[in-house]
């Protein structure tokens, strides 16, 4: 039947994927090759890989691509860190206590309508150029998905759990702590992954502004020097990263929801 | 295709379930009341640190220079324009990418969702692209493109297309099956299918995809405009940082904001009339 979504055979499959992928290389070394644009502009893939290497070999403005890359990965620890750190606790609270929900709220809906990367020129003059305020921009990303998900799941905790922990006479902080939390670990963990990639993107936005070392300043440069196989190159040194935090965010879900699966 | 972070965040805008039965109107009014108590305090607040010094006028203006800002950007203008001008010129290149992103990401995400040769075929690029974050193409669009608007729309079409394509592909994966063997069975053609199966199917996936789509086109704009323009929102945000004019910062910021407020509250109507039986608000 057209209608019908049909499961194709692997072969198939792996026909028509490769299809796809030499497609889109191709295209992409057809238009360099025809000089749709200076070769500066347009390098063609193998151009892109040759500077990747060459990036981590020899310093660009100042370091090498892994330089960089650690010194985006140091800010990034620290913004998405303060996020959890902050948000989870706090979410969980304002799925516990009303009064605190309720003043919440408003303020967070308000400002969560200012996208990360518009707290920059703020963040640059209260916490400077360095550290401070590109720490500031990833904890702007990072934070509502981290206070979202603990509230949230904090909120769709089964009340027998809640009524069984007040019977046995529980504190509200073992509550939180000891119910909530574990409670809500699977939304907490999803909010996680949401969090690190927005961070990831707020960092990079960051630091296309202001920074002086880092992925997204190389990418600057690379702009500057009019050289997109810098540009591209950088590009996909940052896909990866944000790929393999990803992968080590799923690993650490995993190796959370394990204990309670046995 | 893993859905990933782009569909995690969809969850974020549904409806909050009661916690506790009581009085509805009781609830919402105390809400309503500690949520005003509360604005009005933070109001306070920012007042009595900045009019008396707490907090130095260097890095937060008092709430009448702020309002002072807006009178200055609204009427004389600010960074060669007013901020009527801004903001449409800012609207105008959203609407712009993110038109060209949900005509061109919907129509590939449903095909993808309806068809397995498709989504083979599609997914290798896809996979390769996707984990780049829009706001990583700016430099590339100003390489190629320059500073002018066509490097904005650019970003803004990438920022907006990744959103579209996967939450349509989701949406049409998540048709029921009997019903797509129903249409089968009473020989429906391939245009009717798309159409009257296809498209009502995966309609509120599609609406979450745009949301998300238009936050992001949104959110890549700001930051393009920050990194260089000649007019709009992030272009004041940028003149106001290098003229270390705080209170205009915090002008260009609320009005960044409301603009997005704004654009999600349309996006809410839209959908609520196309798809009336939702239950969203």
């Amino acid at each position: 039947m057209l209608q019908s979504r049909r499961t194709l055979s692997p072969t198939r499959h792996a026909m028509l994927s490769l299809g796809g992928a030499v497609t889109f290389f191709g295209i992409w070394y057809l238009a360099a090759y025809a000089q749709l644009a200076p070769p500066q502009f347009l390098p063609v893939p193998h151009e892109v890989l040759e500077k990747l290497v060459a990036l981590m070999n020899t310093p660009f403005s100042g370091y090498t691509l892994q330089e960089h890359l650690l010194a985006s990965l140091e800010r990034f620890g620290m913004g998405f860190g303060l996020a959890v750190i902050i948000g989870i606790p706090l979410g969980l609270m304002m799925g516990w206590f009303r009064v605190l929900d309720e003043i919440i709220s408003p303020l967070f809906n308000g400002l969560r309508f200012v996208p990360p990367i518009a707290w920059v020129p703020f963040a640059a003059l209260w916490f400077g150029t360095g550290i401070g305020g590109p720490v500031l921009v990833i904890f702007t990303g990072a934070f509502p998905p981290c206070l979202i998900n603990a509230y949230r799941g904090a909120r769709y905790v089964d009340t027998n759990l809640i009524e069984a922990a007040r019977t046995l006479g529980l504190s509200n902080t073992r509550i939180i702590a000891q119910v909530l939390f574990r409670a809500a670990m699977p939304s907490i963990v999803a909010g996680l992954r949401v969090s690190a990639g927005l961070a990831w993107m707020s960092l990079i936005g960051a630091e296309l502004i202001v920074a002086s070392s880092g992925i997204g300043y190389l990418l600057v440069k690379g702009q500057s020097a009019l050289d997109a196989s810098i540009v591209m190159a950088g590009m996909f040194a940052i896909g990866v990263v944000g790929v393999l935090i990803d992968i080590a965010l799923r690993v650490f879900a995993k190796l959370l929801a394990a204990p309670s699966a046995a | 295709m893993g859905a990933g972070s782009y569909m995690a965040t969809a969850k974020l805008d549904t409806p909050m379930p009661q916690a506790k039965p009581g009085k509805p109107l009781m609830r919402a009014s105390r809400r309503l009341v500690v949520g005003v108590v509360t604005l009005v305090a933070v109001g306070f607040l920012w007042w009595f640190l900045t009019r008396f010094g707490y907090i130095s006028p260097m890095r937060l203006p008092t709430p009448g220079e702020t309002y002072d800002a807006f009178l200055q950007i609204a009427f004389e203008g600010y960074g060669n324009a007013t901020l009527l001008t801004h903001v449409l010129h800012s609207t105008k290149l959203v609407l712009i990418g993110f038109g060209v992103a949900v005509l061109l990401g919907v129509p590939l995400g449903l095909a993808m969702g309806a068809s397995t040769s498709v989504e083979a075929f599609i997914n290798p690029a896809f996979l390769f692209l996707r984990p780049i974050p829009p706001l990583a193409w700016i430099p590339l669009s100003i390489v190629w493109l320059g500073l002018g608007d066509a490097s904005k729309i650019m970003v803004i079409f990438i920022g907006a297309f990744v959103p579209s394509v996967i939450n349509s592909y989701t949406g049409a994966r998540s048709l029921s099956q009997p019903l797509v063997e129903a249409a089968a069975m009473l020989g429906i053609g391939r245009l009717r299918f798309v159409l009257e199966v296809l498209i009502p199917g995966a309609l509120p996936m599609i609406f979450t995809g745009l949301r998300l789509s238009l936050q992001a086109a949104w959110t890549t704009l700001v930051a393009g405009e920050l990194i260089g323009a000649a007019f709009g929102l992030g272009y004041v945000l940028n003149q106001a940082a290098q003229d270390i004019n705080i209170a205009m910062i915090v002008v260009a910021m609320i009005a960044v904001a409301i603009m997005g407020a704004l654009m999600t509250a349309v996006l809410g109507l839209l959908e609520h009339h196309f798809m009336p039986w939702s239950k969203r608000k």
